[in-house]
């Protein structure tokens, strides 16, 4: 139940964060609707290795090490939005350094002021 | 007005993209196949109490290999872009009480980081996870006084250190145990010790170096010091 509303979460962040990519004008806009998308491609990811009543993949006094693959949800998709935190965080780092120098360059944050790639 | 409607379009082909995923969806009971091996072998043939890690760390290795080369891209990325920039920025110095402060608060925050990657097979976290918070104490640093010098050379160390550290100890698994980064080179040691599950702590504490380095040689690159 509760994965199926943090998976319509995920897909509203999602939609959220890709309408701002295409509507809004400024540069740094635009990477911080990248960000929402990205947390809410996470959010999809963990809300589909969500298994029913079940605990963090973590062998501890909770879960005992004889019937653990009963117990624990899915390892998997926490491993893979792990990865894709850290690479989010890198290519945001590189788009961010991108807008520094384009602004260094053209003193403009606005996508209208550059029309090189434009056809 | 072309543009809107395409923008709408857009929007409305995600929902419609999306839609079926939301109403076929149904919470699974059981764990998949490949997912109850992991979990089974993490136990008996890993040590490893923390699922996630032993994913990451063995089963998952070469992805995580390729992972760390990523952020290492990004980092020579950034520093190529922002090199040589030389803001008119205005610098205060900070107050007794926030230097001192910070100082402090520094410290703990390194100590905890320095926990959260050590004790990655053994509780939620990593060396991915501690390596931010040993990030986010240099930030604070950086913040805080104005004036902190890092020592450049040393941080570049760190980094290529754990770098070459983390692929040599892949070979050796290669030769020493039956594939690359397999952790099997020292002992398995007892379920749920600090010195257990051979090689995953290791491999995760180099992993925390080399994160806890890049994001700061990133983050002081972004603030503009040479």
């Amino acid at each position: 139940m509760i994965s199926s509303y943090t998976l319509i979460l995920g897909i509203a962040l999602l939609i959220i964060g890709f309408y701002a990519m295409l509507t809004r004008k400024n540069l740094i806009k635009m990477v911080i609707g990248f960000s929402i998308a990205d947390t809410g491609t996470h959010i999809i990811i963990v809300s589909l290795g969500y298994l029913r009543g079940k605990t963090a993949p973590i062998i501890d006094q909770a879960v005992s090490a004889v019937n653990a693959v009963q117990k624990v949800v899915d390892p998997i998709p926490s491993a893979l939005v792990l990865t894709a935190i850290v690479i989010g965080l890198a290519v945001t780092a590189v788009m961010l350094s991108f807008i520094v120098e384009m602004y260094r360059k053209n003193k403009s944050l606005s996508i209208d002021d550059y029309q090189e790639l434009k056809w | 007005m072309i543009r809107n409607m395409a923008v709408l379009l857009a929007v409305i082909g995600l929902v419609a993209m999306f839609l079926p995923m939301v109403t076929d969806f149904q919470e699974r009971e059981n764990l998949n196949e490949l997912a109850a091996d992991y979990v089974e072998g993490s136990i008996n043939d890993l040590n490893t109490p923390n699922v996630v890690t032993s994913v990451i760390v063995t089963y998952r290795g070469l992805d995580t290999l390729g992972e760390v080369t990523v952020l290492f891209l990004a980092t020579v990325g950034v520093g190529l872009l922002l090199k040589g920039r030389k803001e008119d920025m205005i610098r205060i110095s900070s107050s007794e009480l926030l230097g001192t402060t910070s100082s402090v608060l520094v410290a703990m925050i390194m100590i905890l980081g320095i926990y959260i990657f050590t004790h990655g097979h053994l509780t939620p976290g990593g060396g991915f996870q501690g390596g931010v918070v040993i990030a986010s104490g240099f930030l604070l640093m950086l913040l805080s006084n104005v004036n902190v010098k890092m020592n450049h050379s040393i941080m570049h160390f760190v980094e290529s250190f754990s770098g070459v550290a983390y692929v040599g100890i892949g070979v050796a698994g290669l030769v020493l145990a039956i594939g690359f980064l397999n952790p099997g080179i020292l002992p398995l040691g007892r379920f749920g010790e600090l010195f257990s599950a051979g090689a995953i702590p290791v491999i995760y504490s180099l992993i925390g170096l080399k994160v806890g380095s890049e994001l700061t040689s990133i983050l002081v690159t972004m603030g503009g010091e040479k």
